[in-house]
């Protein structure tokens, strides 16, 4: 499918068939689950479905990746973790992928991706978000990265954000 | 937040159940009971210290498109571009951030044709260039934050 095209064509991101029954389940608990004693009832009942088949769906949608996982999603500025630094880095690419997965692995990275690299002014292709209370301490783990890669990085910086310009959640309707 | 709310969060941040009853079995797991739980959920998300309390979809395999792309503006366009940029909504997050490339957005569109379309369109309306930085690969994300 077209997602897949995108990602050029990795098997493990090409959209599952979603048909119309998951579409609104997905509609319906995306922005949250109700929260009441049995809330895949209260969406089965909203949808005019069996509570059953809505759990089916879920868990389908869990088995194949569409759902990352269900649970609650912190706030992080509100818990501390002020300084977000967005490290990138230039790893030689034939080893991008064991980097990548080293990096990934570690507790304190968010988001760790593959990118292009724009020649010559952006030679980065190895993105890690990096979360910490304050500079100093996303400084520390920087400095923890650059330790892992060891020769294999060819250079590397830290933006941080100083400003959020714009923040809606993804939606789809 | 005391300690309840902070295990909650630490508890909470995946496998909640697919089950009748969900609430009452993380519930248990945490020592509380369903209304308890319930009750503190709804207190957390009031606060803001949730933002959500759902499931987490995956854009690319719901069948759309995402991409990261960056831009260099001067300063003293820089609001102005922000403006042109925050006006289109296949831009769901926009950063600022220190940096020659200062400008850093998230584009998610309902195909993967529509990228490269809105790309030319900021372009256009804001007479500078998009650094368009899909992902190529994501390597596995072991965060979990610690209330």
């Amino acid at each position: 499918m077209s997602a897949a095209t995108a990602l050029r064509g990795q098997p493990a991101d090409t959209a599952p068939a979603l048909d119309a029954l998951d579409r609104r389940i997905i509609v319906a608990t995306q922005e949250g689950l109700p929260r009441v004693s049995r809330p895949y009832h209260a969406i089965a009942e909203q949808l005019g479905v069996s509570a059953g088949e809505v759990m089916a769906r879920l868990q389908c949608m869990l088995d194949s990746g569409v759902i990352r996982r269900i649970g609650a999603v912190p706030n992080h500025y509100l818990l501390g973790y002020k300084a977000n630094g967005m490290s990138v880095w230039n790893v030689p690419d034939e080893r991008i992928r064991e980097l990548g997965q080293k990096i990934g692995a570690l507790d304190f990275v968010s988001h760790c991706y593959h990118r292009p690299r724009h020649l010559p002014g952006w030679p980065y292709n190895l993105f890690a978000m990096v979360h910490g209370r304050d500079r100093p301490e996303v400084e520390a783990k920087v400095a923890q990265i650059a330790e892992l890669l060891g020769a294999a990085d060819h250079g590397h910086t830290v933006l941080y954000s100083t400003r959020i310009l714009k923040k809606t959640g993804l939606r789809i309707s | 937040m005391d300690t309840t709310d902070r295990d909650i969060i630490n508890d909470l941040q995946g496998g909640f159940p697919l089950s009748e009853r969900p609430y009452a079995e993380a519930a248990a797991r945490l020592g509380l009971t369903e209304d308890e739980l319930i009750r503190r959920l709804d207190d957390l998300l009031e606060k803001g210290a949730l933002t959500r309390f759902a499931p987490m979809y995956h854009a690319e395999r719901l069948g759309g498109a995402l991409t990261l792309a960056a831009m260099k503006i001067p300063a003293d366009e820089f609001e102005r571009v922000a403006g042109i940029v925050n006006g289109f909504p296949e831009v769901a997050h926009n950063y600022a951030r220190e940096h020659e490339f200062n400008m850093w957005f998230v584009l998610a569109t309902e195909t993967p044709q529509r990228i490269n379309e809105v790309i030319g369109e900021i372009e256009k309306a804001t007479g500078y260039r998009v650094y368009n930085m899909p992902k190529l690969e994501e390597f596995f994300v072991g965060l979990r934050f610690e209330a």
